[in-house]
């Protein structure tokens, strides 16, 4: 379960040591935007240095490294691929490009012999991108999405606002694209990080549409983040309610039944059982409550 | 003469420059140089080791690295004084 994922500037030596300490489900060094076009030898080393050599590391690792469009993914790959990072963040991600991606993670794996495949997670930066994202969610390693707000509303030539209306298509499109090929979709990050009111409406608005976590872009905006997206204790009480009347409703042999009047059948029932799964992704869970 | 420079001078971070020389020279300039000098010697020595450099001056001057640290940028101002011209 990945609720939120931290980016960390990959130059930043503070911070990158410090990145466990945030209560991000997930981290994500990057090597992009966050870093000068001077500074990439800079902090594609120290990322690469900081994984092979020190002791405390995050749960979830992630690095973002550039676009096929620049000249440094094989550096960048070159330098940080290793048992100890888990997915790859490709930006301006397009069908072809996660081919190329394969192919070079796949030589990396085999020449250094190691034991896990690294997964993949695009970035949807463009009105292109957001049309192949089928294609993009089918291509190998891809274990989940993620929304570009910025560069995409750039691509588009609109504006990204606060309420984030001009983002309700591409969210919908991607969160119903991930359900179906049952990877995960990750929002893009809320960049006013004094505005906690404002990123709890926008990961609201995330979630409600089928995003199953949200990018951050600064410490403060995690234990946010994390709250959305897991599961609050009415819903987790409800969900408990309705796997004790499923037990009953079983032993009478009934396939459907009601609770507080409201029928429940297959599709609420799954509900439930989402929702047990999340809970006890969060440690919100008690079996022993089922008997 | 060949020079590279990697890092900065902010806090967690260490500003290391190297240059060709006749003979290997390391300098040390840490804010906590009383405890940790030999750790930083250590880890510049082996770094230049396994690069195979002998004939180098590195000035280190340290705002509390730590080891990664130190390795990523003489590791950046070794490739960058390789890539320098004359």
């Amino acid at each position: 379960m990945i609720r939120s994922l931290l980016f960390v500037p990959g130059n930043n030596p503070g911070m990158i040591q410090s990145a466990d300490v945030f209560g991000a489900d997930g981290v994500i060094f990057d090597l992009e935007d966050s870093v000068h076009i001077y500074e990439k030898d800079n902090a594609r080393n120290l990322v690469g240095s900081f994984l092979a050599n020190h002791p405390i590391r995050p749960a979830k690792i992630v690095v973002r490294i550039n676009s096929f469009d620049s000249p440094y993914v094989i550096a960048d790959l070159e330098a940080i691929v290793s048992d100890r990072i888990d997915y790859i963040l490709l930006p301006k991600a397009t069908a072809k490009d996660l081919k190329q991606l394969d192919e070079h993670l796949t030589e990396i794996e085999k020449k250094t012999g190691m034991q896990k495949t690294i997964g993949v997670i695009p970035l949807i930066e463009s009105a292109a991108s957001l049309v192949e994202a089928k294609n993009i969610a089918f291509c190998p390693r891809v274990e989940a999405m993620m929304l570009g707000a910025e560069d995409f509303t750039a691509d588009m030539g609109i504006t990204r606002t606060k309420k984030g209306d001009e983002l309700a298509y591409p969210r919908a499109k991607l969160a119903v694209i991930c359900k179906a090929y049952d990877i995960l979709a990750i929002d893009t990050p809320f960049t006013d990080v004094n505005d906690d009111l404002g990123l709890r409406d926008d990961a609201l608005t995330a979630m409600n549409l089928g995003f199953t976590g949200k990018a951050a872009i600064h410490p403060r905006q995690v234990g946010i983040i994390n709250n959305v997206f897991s599961p609050t204790e009415e819903k987790i009480t409800w969900a408990k309610r309705v796997m004790e009347a499923k037990k009953d409703a079983d032993k009478k042999g009934f396939g459907v039944f009601s609770l507080d009047g409201k029928m429940i059948d297959k599709p609420v029932i799954a509900r439930a059982l989402a929702i047990r799964e999340q809970a006890r992704a969060c440690k919100a869970w008690d079996d022993n409550d089922e008997e | 003469m060949k020079t590279g420079i990697a890092g900065s001078l902010e806090s967690n971070d260490v500003m290391i420059t190297i240059k060709e020389s006749e003979e290997q020279k390391i300098e040390i300039k840490s804010i906590v140089d009383a405890f940790f000098h030999d750790d930083i010697e250590n880890t510049v020595k082996d770094v230049l080791r396994t690069k195979k450099l002998e004939n180098v001056e590195v000035l280190v001057q340290d705002r509390g690295a730590l080891d990664y640290t130190i390795r990523a940028r003489l590791l950046t101002a070794i490739a960058r004084m390789e890539k320098s011209d004359d």
